[in-house]
């Protein structure tokens, strides 16, 4: 086989349905029969105790077959699972207290959606407001509104972990610097809000199409919540989902709710979000508040870290929440040596919308704070960024590396990414043209920012979260795994069909798949049709499946060429049957089994495929019947969290390099990038051209969160920002028009095709790149960001406060 | 109740709705035309834009009525005689979609964009499409593929 | 998020406009391009218990020069503002200034009448009316008045008209052959509304040079800043001068704080913007 499919930038298979809007998202599903459209009652305040419902005038008013409220989910289902101890009961409406703006209070079930939301302007709910509190540090301050009375206080969890001995590294070091960061909360707005249909079937099955996108964790917390067996509660994604970013990660106790809303209305009952609805209550990122101090030589060696946390969850802590937290925890030391970390970790709600995975979990927050706190060290010390990075920089020589909080990366050549860049930066040739800047009274800036991008979370980590000592109990049931898994199976005429259980959002796995497949059977990506519509009753699937986590590239694939690589071998093994000879003699190549040595007849695929199925009795003794294959992948570096806190929360590591150049205007503090450069090491490329996608995909997030996005409240909890109008999302006139993208391989020696995941990429380093930049920008003020977004408003008060500074 | 006839792709179509029946709704609901994605419903994002008597025009800030007579032009209509449209084809070629939610619009938009700024350049590219909001692509491969199609679009010189 | 019920009328002559708009006694809302009040139906913001529609009534549509002005219907679009050759010669200001209006299928909707009768003070339109000093023709119940915008704008999206009253024409006067002209925004994103706006209009007869200058989104209304002008007729277009004007202009607005930016923030860029307005305005001024 002369060419191979992996590695080229295959033509999506996609594209065709998607440019003549033959798409099938959740909103297009083929019609259920007597299907009715839900309107979600929600809270107009921010915290208030519930004092009584009325539905009467909804419940009579034109097209409404049902209302449900708050008091219906107390009675028929329980609250979910929270990933910590404290009494939280979060249930799939607001039961007995409203704890943010937007929480569903009620739900009306009518002929039409706008039926539907006539009658729900006539749900009455009383509500007695309470007051407000919606930053984290207020929240914890001594009497402080408390939203949970059970928890008693609003902190919803809170560990110390220690790695190493960081109180030595700190009484050693020659320098110590401290810093507070404010991260802000943002979300990745999809273009396609949630959507939900769901229907009872008479065998006591509730079948739901949504877009949700996985975690499956969440399909057995749903049924208990429920009250259902898990085998009579049906999943069902349609096969495409209009974005997802992690945010359609936390649509399922909308699944809960209008699950409920269709047994009381007894037809099915579809739900679409509106926007105004996803702004104020899907879900986002946490805002954080975070203190840094970093410990180290005078040569610019960071001998440890302290990290302080407060991460807002808003309301309530909705799982995988607080991930928000501990997702990062096998790469918390990010590419650097350092052996000491304290990370003190709160996990605080406030009267704010609810939280949970957004592009880049978590990183975003990590590499922000971590890279800012490098450039002030290499500031402190009169050392150049990159100079300060190198002297930290994990070595290619130490790989696989076991980090100080668990963590197993498993390939890179970090300096070598970060040469790359700078390389293609031209680097010194910026920083002589800063100095001219400079000279002539421009704010020119150069930012450097590097993170380890960790892919395919283990669901292990989330234990974290638990005490060491409760972990150790008996009872305790430990966590782990990251699992995947595919069917590749050949028809008559030799076709190939792949059948997988993800839930894509754009990624392209069809295409992807394909190219697999027709690698391993040598064939062409044509001749492979790839289903992925993910349907709990009829795929293989684990409690880890899902398109999140950067899941797919490296755990999907792994699952796919192993299925692809089962069949062929059952291929060869039924070749080598009819050829007469022992099956190491023969071969599978160029499409073809083929003896390995020697003349003699060859078999191809379609040849083969057509015999052992008309012809059972061409198997050899004990074959089974049938040429398909089933693979599941898991990895086997997903271990539980240990006795000493350490995990590795993920399971491929990558790793990004970038710099990027910025101009602030002097009389606007509007920023200008001049140039960006972002160099990846996610192992083999299945898909350049989809690699790169993800890439400036990310990036765009990432810019967004730093300049742009913020769901921003008043102090009486109101979201301000609660339109497209105001949430301000880039448009093609914002997004960065030249980025330059480089890649570095390391193949991951964890799979089967060396790849890792890249879906969240630049997401988790633009903040950090740009805000160094900017930083960077303005060292004639003395200003360094602390906070984002960086707004030209507020970059201006920024400054002028600067200037006034005597 | 009110009577709607407009011809869609070129295609006489009527149906009946209550005058405040956003013309995407209709489209989508009542003509079965789900190629049209509703992303805001107050005109921002741009996913809903259709073209209106052969300019871009969002669907969600338009009664179904206001469209009565008018002729439509979805995205289910740019393919003719089963081959993409040469802006299609861009995208394609270009890696200008990833979930594809925001493409309709975005096809819609840049196709009335070359037809009135035939030869635009990338700045011009951004400001038109900066009607669409996506959050797949960082813009980039869009902005690629309607430069691309502009020039194969181009009438010959 | 969809509309609130309403009953629909879309008349074909002004008179059965202004018969409905008396019939609903305040309750009726016009509807012109959309572009603002079907966002505020679907938020049910507005719940109007009818609507008015003007699309049906083609000779509210037009671009007529006359007598030194160039008259537009108040439903002309913005789209065919921005393609007019008659607006390209008499009035590149407003050209100009309809490239930031939104986005191209907004202005295909969107209508000159509906952008100046709903009074936004950070949208472009009311900021070049005022600028250029033009009028509004207002028809209802007991006949016609023209407004000139101070008389018109009263505060944050509200305007002067009564009820029953429709604004069905705008009159702006000519520009000079030669006058050189800018509009200047920020805003933080293409296509919003402008954090702050400035058009400029400036030309020369002879040795004596004429100014206009109006703001957007520094207040409750547009702005005119005559004293700017002032400054710019009577020393000439200098930098100094636009300096001067520029430092003036920073003083004479009274600019609110919003989620987008502060009142001093704002109170700045009007300065900013006005030095480069004027000074672009001069690059494009003739003679």
């Amino acid at each position: 086989m002369s060419d191979r499919w992996i590695g080229k930038s295959v033509k999506r298979v996609e594209d065709f349905r998607l440019l003549t809007g033959r798409g099938t998202y959740i909103d297009d599903h083929p019609p259920v029969a007597n299907v009715h459209q839900a309107a979600i009652v929600r809270s107009r305040y921010a915290h208030g105790r519930i004092l009584r419902y009325d539905v009467s005038k909804a419940l009579a008013a034109e097209g409404v077959v049902a209302v449900i409220t708050g008091e219906d989910v107390a009675k028929e289902t329980k609250p979910f699972g929270v990933g910590v101890t404290a009494p939280v009961h979060y249930y799939c409406a607001a039961t007995d207290k409203v704890r943010f703006v937007g929480e569903p209070v009620a739900v009306v079930v009518a002929r039409d959606r706008y039926l539907a939301e006539d009658a729900a302007e006539l749900v009455d709910v009383e509500i007695e407001p309470l007051p407000v509190v919606i930053d984290v540090e207020k929240a914890l301050e001594p009497g402080a509104p408390v939203l949970h009375e059970k928890v008693g206080t609003n902190l919803a969890g809170h560990r110390r972990l220690v790695y190493g001995d960081p109180d030595r590294a700190f009484r050693e070091a020659e320098v110590v610097l401290r810093e507070r960061f404010r991260f802000p909360k943002y979300g990745s707005t999809p273009i396609e809000t949630y959507g939900i249909i769901a229907r009872w079937e008479l065998d006591g099955v509730c079948t739901v199409w949504s877009n949700f996108m996985g975690p499956f964790i969440m399909h057995p917390l749903t049924a208990r919540v429920l009250g259902l067996p898990e085998n009579k509660l049906r999943f069902i994604v349609p096969p495409d989902i209009g974005g997802s970013f992690g945010i359609k990660s936390s649509i399922y106790p909308y699944i809960a709710l209008i699950a409920l809303a269709a047994k009381h209305a007894g037809v099915p009952v579809k739900w679409i979000e509106d926007r105004r609805e996803h702004l104020l209550a899907s879900s986002s990122g946490t805002d954080r508040v975070a203190y840094r101090e970093v410990a180290a030589m005078k040569d610019g060696t960071v001998l440890g870290m302290r990290y302080k946390w407060l991460d807002n969850v808003g309301g309530y802590i909705r799982s995988p929440e607080p991930g928000c937290s501990f997702r990062p925890t096998g790469n918390f030391v990010g590419p650097y040596n350092f052996q000491h970390l304290e990370v003190d970790a709160s996990v605080v709600m406030t009267n704010k919308s609810l939280t949970g995975p957004n592009r880049g979990y978590a990183c975003g927050h990590l590499y922000f704070e971590t890279e800012g706190m490098m450039d002030r060290l290499a500031a402190k010390l009169g050392l150049d960024p990159v100079e300060i990075r190198r002297r930290n920089l994990l070595q290619p020589d130490q790989f696989p590396y076991r980090t100080p909080t668990g963590g197993y990366y498993d390939s890179g050549d970090y300096p070598a990414a970060l040469d790359k860049a700078v390389r293609i930066a031209k680097y010194d040739d910026l920083r002589r043209e800063q100095a001219k800047a400079r000279a002539e009274g421009r704010w020119v800036g150069i930012g450097v920012a590097l993170a380890v991008d960790p892919s395919v979370s283990n669901m292990g980590y989330v234990a974290t979260a638990l005490d060491p000592q409760f972990r150790a109990k008996p009872e305790y049931l430990p966590k782990s795994g990251a699992v995947d898994s595919a069917t590749v199976k050949v028809d008559p005429l030799g076709r190939v069909t792949a059948i997988l259980g993800t839930t894509p959002q754009g990624q392209g796995h069809q295409t992807i798949v394909a190219q697999i497949v027709a690698d391993e059977l040598g064939l062409t990506p044509d001749d492979v049709t790839v289903v992925d519509e993910m349907d709990t009753f009829t795929r293989v699937w684990s409690i880890s499946s899902g398109t999140y986590s950067s899941r797919f590239g490296s755990v999907g694939t792994s699952a796919v060429a192993l299925a692809a690589r089962k069949l062929r071998a059952k291929l060869v093994e039924y070749a080598a049957h009819l050829m007469e000879r022992p099956a190491s003699d023969v071969e599978f190549r160029d499409g073809a089994v083929r003896p390995r040595t020697g003349k003699g007849p060859s078999y191809s695929v379609k040849d083969l495929a057509g015999r052992a199925h008309w012809n059972t009795e061409s198997l050899p003794d004990g074959m089974e019947p049938g040429l398909q294959a089933t693979a599941v992948f898991g990895f086997t570096v997903a271990k539980a969290v240990d006795a000493e806190d350490r995990v590795n929360s993920s399971n491929t590591y990558g790793f990004i390099a970038e710099v990027m150049a910025v101009e602030v205007d002097r009389q606007t503090a509007a920023i200008k990038i001049l140039k960006y450069v972002t160099v990846h090491d996610a192992g083999t490329i299945i898909n350049p051209m989809i690699a790169e996608g993800q890439i400036y995909g990310g990036a765009l997030h990432g810019l967004g969160g730093a300049l742009y996005e913020e769901l921003k409240y008043d102090d009486d909890g109101q979201l301000l920002t609660g339109t497209f109008m105001d949430y301000l999302v880039p448009t093609a006139s914002e997004a960065p028009a030249e980025i330059e993208i480089d890649h570095v391989v390391s193949p991951s020696p964890l799979t089967p095709l060396g790849s890792k995941g890249l879906g969240e990429s630049s997401s988790m380093t633009v903040p950090a790149v740009i805000a160094n930049a900017v930083s960077d920008a303005l060292v004639p003020l003395g200003l360094r960001i602390t906070e984002l977004p960086m707004t030209p408003s507020g970059l201006w008060e920024l400054i002028r406060s600067a200037q006034r500074r005597p | 109740m009110a009577d709607v006839r407009l011809t869609v792709n070129g295609v006489p179509r009527e149906g009946r709705c209550e005058p405040r029946k956003l013309l995407v709704d209709f489209l989508r609901e009542d003509l079965e035309l789900t190629g049209t994605h509703v992303g805001c419903e107050h005109g921002i994002c741009g996913a809903c834009t259709v073209l209106v008597n052969g300019e871009a025009a969002r669907a969600c800030l338009m009664l179904a009525v206001q469209a009565d007579g008018a002729e439509i032009t979805t995205v289910e209509g740019l393919m003719k005689d089963g081959k993409l449209h040469p802006l299609q084809e861009a995208f394609r070629e270009h890696h200008g979609l990833q979930c594809g939610f925001c493409t309709p619009g975005m096809l819609l938009t840049a196709l009335d964009l070359l037809r009135t700024n035939p030869a635009p350049s990338e700045d011009e590219v951004r400001e038109g499409l900066s009607a669409v909001l996506c959050r797949c692509t960082g813009y980039h491969g869009i902005v690629k593929a309607v430069r691309a199609a502009a020039a194969t679009l181009a009438p010959p010189r | 998020m969809k509309p609130p019920k309403f009953e629909y009328h879309a008349p074909s002559t002004l008179d059965e406009v202004i018969a409905l708009l008396v019939r609903y006694d305040g309750d009726a809302k016009v509807l012109a391009g959309g572009q603002s009040l079907v966002p505020l139906l679907n938020f049910r913001l507005a719940r109007p218990a009818a609507l008015v529609d003007l699309n049906r009534i083609k000779s509210l549509a037009y671009i007529q020069e006359h007598d030194g002005h160039v008259r537009f219907g108040a439903m002309t679009r913005q789209r065919t503002i921005e393609f007019s050759p008659v607006v390209a010669r008499r009035l590149p200001l407003l050209r100009e200034a309809t490239r930031w209006v939104g986005h191209l299928p907004i202005r295909s909707r969107g209508t000159i009448g509906g952008s100046i009768a709903h009074a936004d003070p950070s949208a472009e339109y009311p900021a070049v009316l005022t600028a250029l000093g033009g009028e509004v023709v207002a028809r209802g119940p007991k006949g016609e008045r023209t407004l000139p915008p101070a008389d018109l704008f009263e505060t944050y999206l509200t305007t002067t008209l009564a009820a029953d009253e429709v604004l069905t024409e705008v009159r702006l006067p000519a520009m000079p052959e030669g006058a050189g002209w800018a509009f200047e925004e920020f805003a933080r994103r293409r296509g919003d509304f402008a954090i702050v706006g400035v058009a400029a209009a400036v030309w020369r007869d002879g040795s004596r040079v004429t100014a206009r200058l109006a703001t957007a989104g520094v207040g409750p209304v547009p702005t005119r800043l005559r004293a700017c002008e002032e400054i710019v007729e009577r020393d000439g277009l200098t930098d100094a001068a636009i300096d001067a004007a520029a430092r003036r202009a920073s003083e004479l607005v009274e600019p609110d704080a919003d989620i987008h930016a502060s009142a001093d923030y704002r109170r700045h860029l009007a300065g900013v913007l006005t030095a480069r307005a004027l000074t672009r305005a001069r690059e494009t001024a003739r003679g």
